[in-house]
Parts: structure tokens; sequence; C-alpha cells
């Protein structure tokens, strides 16, 4: 049965896309999230950094914001204004994920 | 100096009942870079009759003077000069003297500057005026053509009569909650004259208390009336030179009817552009605030572009957003980024297709 190990790989250097979502006060503090604890606070944090920075210039720009949809090649980021803070929905793109406003 | 440099060296007319400020202003104004020319008068007779004597470029005045004050020599001087540059420098400094000289077309309302670094703006201030006879534009808002500044009063909803001026020909259009109601000139009304009144390419514009009363004449939108208005002027223009400063301000006009058309066909609100690379100032239709929105659009993009790199989710596609009053699409198109602004009731699934049509016909 060794020769089955011939075809076998490990998964172990894939690397999986962010799936779910995380919350942020206004300064930038993680409040709650459901992402897999393999991804690091750090990078959770400056998501939301980032994702505040889009309202936060948004508003200086007189168009504030309530929504946002961020399409990239292969994932969605959706994130709605809160009370200056902002929860995050990340989700992996298959076909048949399309991103709306709705 | 040349006799010809001499002869290119704009005036202007310092008018102060007090000779102290005026030497010093005169020698301030005297090393400007357009090295003008100055003339003093300490008071507003003694002005106007200068102003008949010799043309000047800008009028610089106090609004405190005895016998006859600023704001009656600038009355004066709007209907005897109406090409003349027109700002106030004064030590007064209640709202109402600013509101009462801006209501008479004065370009700039300065108070007297108290600071070096006030001094230095006031001089750059002069300077941007002194250069801007040659360019078109519409006085009371700087570089703005006379379509912009409708296209501002209709997207601010105001109600309002603007008075145009060009030389002797006198032109109003009135605004009712936004709405373009009536136009009139000497021998015109209605669309005749508001056609006749968009065919000036520059002179002065000043508001006047609404007018709710007067009687509807223009039943068409205000972008509808604008669009058919330069497609017309656009027609009978004669063909110029490919390479004059005419045929160029020809294609930029002619470039404004077809974005113009454009945003009226796809229903779309406003377009901003910002160049991909490179610091050149956004661009855009249909909004006051461009310069605003490309700022932001700059930081927006940026910001994707970190997500794009910390989430390793491949390269960002386009932004789609909602704000108060409207729906929002931001995506790239060949080497400029675009925001599309579409009424908030938009259907969403169409969204991203309609900007990328409209964003192609708007290059092609």
């Amino acid at each position: 049965m060794g020769i089955l190990n011939l075809f076998y790989k490990s998964d172990s250097g894939v690397q999986r896309l962010p799936n779910g979502s995380l919350t942020v006060d206004p300064k930038g503090n993680l409040v709650a999230t459901t992402i897999s604890s393999s991804f690091p606070p750090e990078f959770l944090l400056s998501v939301g950094a980032q994702v505040l920075h889009l309202f936060r210039e948004s508003r200086k720009a007189q168009l504030p914001l309530s929504e946002v949809h961020l399409h990239f090649g292969s994932l969605l980021l959706t994130a709605r204004e809160m009370r200056g803070g902002a929860v995050v929905f990340i989700k992996p793109k298959d076909s048949f994920n399309v991103g709306s406003l709705n | 100096m040349t006799q010809e440099t001499k002869l290119s060296r704009p005036k202007i007319l310092l008018v102060d009942d007090n000779q102290a400020l005026l030497d010093t202003f005169g020698e301030l104004l005297g090393q400007l870079p357009s090295q003008p020319e100055i003339f003093t008068a300490t008071s507003g007779t003694r002005a106007l009759l200068l102003l008949k004597a010799e043309t000047f470029r800008l009028l610089l005045c106090d609004l405190s003077m005895p016998k006859m004050d600023g704001l009656q020599l600038l009355a004066i001087v709007r209907r005897q000069f109406p090409e003349l540059r027109t700002v106030v420098l004064t030590a007064l400094e209640e709202e109402h003297f600013r509101s009462r000289a801006y209501a008479l077309g004065v370009d700039m309302f300065w108070l007297k500057p108290d600071t070096q670094q006030n001094m230095e703006t006031f001089l750059q201030c002069v300077e941007s005026l002194l250069g801007r006879d040659t360019e078109g534009g519409f006085r009371g808002v700087q570089s703005k053509g006379l379509m912009d500044i409708i296209q501002m009063e209709s997207l601010s909803q105001s109600s309002t009569v603007l008075r145009i001026t060009r030389g002797s020909l006198v032109g109003r259009i009135w605004f009712q909650d936004g709405d373009l109601i009536d136009a009139e000139t000497d021998g015109a009304r209605g669309e005749a004259a508001f056609r006749q009144i968009l065919g000036w390419k520059s002179g002065t514009f000043e508001s006047l208390p609404p007018e709710p009363n007067r009687e509807r004449t223009i039943l068409k939108t205000v972008n509808g009336l604008l669009l058919e208005t330069a497609q017309a002027i656009d027609e009978i223009s004669a063909p110029a030179d490919e390479h004059t400063p005419e045929a160029n301000e020809q294609a930029d006009h002619k470039k404004t009817v077809l974005r113009l058309s454009a945003l009226t066909r796809e229903g779309a609100e406003f377009v901003v552009s910002i160049p991909e690379k490179g610091s050149t100032d956004a661009e855009g239709w249909g909004t006051e605030k461009t310069k605003e929105l490309g700022e932001w659009m700059g930081e927006a993009v940026e910001s994707c572009q970190k997500l794009a790199q910390l989430l390793k989710a491949g390269p960002f596609s386009h932004l789609e957003a909602k704000a108060m009053d409207h729906r929002l699409v931001m995506l790239s198109h060949e080497v400029k980024h675009y925001l599309v602004g579409w009424p908030a009731n938009t259907e969403v699934p169409k969204l991203k297709e309609e900007t990328l049509k409209l964003v192609a016909s708007w290059e092609s």
C-alpha cells in the first residue's frame, strides 16, 4: 500500500483565504471575529485599519459611505460602517458567489 | 524696459483715502512678477476719472471713504466697466460688507493683511487675477464656465436669478429650487434667450434674490438644455486650425458635450476620474466636489491595493458602495480610475456593467 504515498501531497503549503467576519471599534481595536485563529490578530487589525481608513476618508470627501463592497480576484470583502467602527465580512469567491449590494 | 514690455504691463488702480496706505501697497504691488503699472486715487470721483482715461486690468478699493464710499464706487464701476476686475481691500470685518461686495460682483474681498503670510497670499491672489484676463470664464467663480455655474445652481437646488453681463449685453436666468424656469436677454426670452447667453464666452455674473412668481417658460431639464445648447453652439462654430488655442478650446468643449451626453443618456449622476499614475488633478462632471472625491479615490485605491496584498486575494477589481443619496462604483479603465455616482434606486446587479459601459463610451 506504500505505493499510494507517492501520490500523496501534503496540503500544509496551501494558504487558505480568510473566511468569516470581524468587527472593529472606531479606534481600530478588534471587538469580535469568526475568522480562523490561524490568521494572527495583527492581520485582522490591519484589515480593520484599512477599512476604517476608507470610511474615514469618505467622510472627509463629504460623501460618507454606509457600506462598501471590495471585489478582488478571488475574494469579496463587504464592510458596513457602525458608529465609527465597522463590521467586515470576508468571503472567498466561487462560481456561485457574486457580490451584490442587496 | 522695451516698449513692447511696457505696453503689455497690466494697470492697477488703487483707491483709498489714506495716502500712506496707497504708497505702501503701490510699492508692494509694483514688485509683482507681471510688473503692473500702479495708479492711485484718494477718492471715488478721482478713480472714475482715471478709469475713463486709462484701460485698467484691476481696481483695488477700500470701502470706507468720504463722499463716495467703496460700495458706491463698485456699483458704478460694475455698470460702466464690466470687464474690469475688482478687489475690495478693507479693514471692515462685518460679514454683511463682504456679502454686499460679492453681490456687486467683486472678484475678491480681502481684509487688510495683518501678517507677512497674509500679505504674501494677498499678493499671489492679485497676481493670479492679473493673469486671468486672457482666459475665458465668468467672474464671481474664478475659472468656471457659464455651463459649470448653471450646473452648480441646479445641483445645489437653489432659487436665484443669475444676472450675466458681457460688455453691453445683459441676460438673466431664473432658477427655482434648482430648476431652470426662465431666461431673458434684450429681445429674447425662454430657451432662445438661454442659448444666446450660453454663447457668451466670458463676462461677469451676479446672483440676485429669487423671484418665485416668475412665469415658467422653460420646461426642459437643465442637463438636457445645456446639452442641446452646447451641441447647437458646436455646430455653428466655424472649424478652426488644429493647433490654435481656439481649436483646443473647441476640442475641450466638444469633449464636455459628449461626456455630458453620455452621463445624461446612461442615467448616472456624476463621474470623477483620476490618472492611475502621476499627480494630475481629478476631472469631474456633474459634481461640485471633484477635488475632494478625486482625493478620496486616491486614498481608496491605495487602501484597496494594500488589502489585496494583505489578503493575498488577487488583484483589486472594483469597489461598489452605498452613500446616502448615491450608489457608487469605482473601477479602473485603461490608464484611469473612475468613480461613477448613480441614483440611489439604481438596480444593483447591473451597476458594474452600466459603469463599464459609461466609462468605455467616455473614453471612446
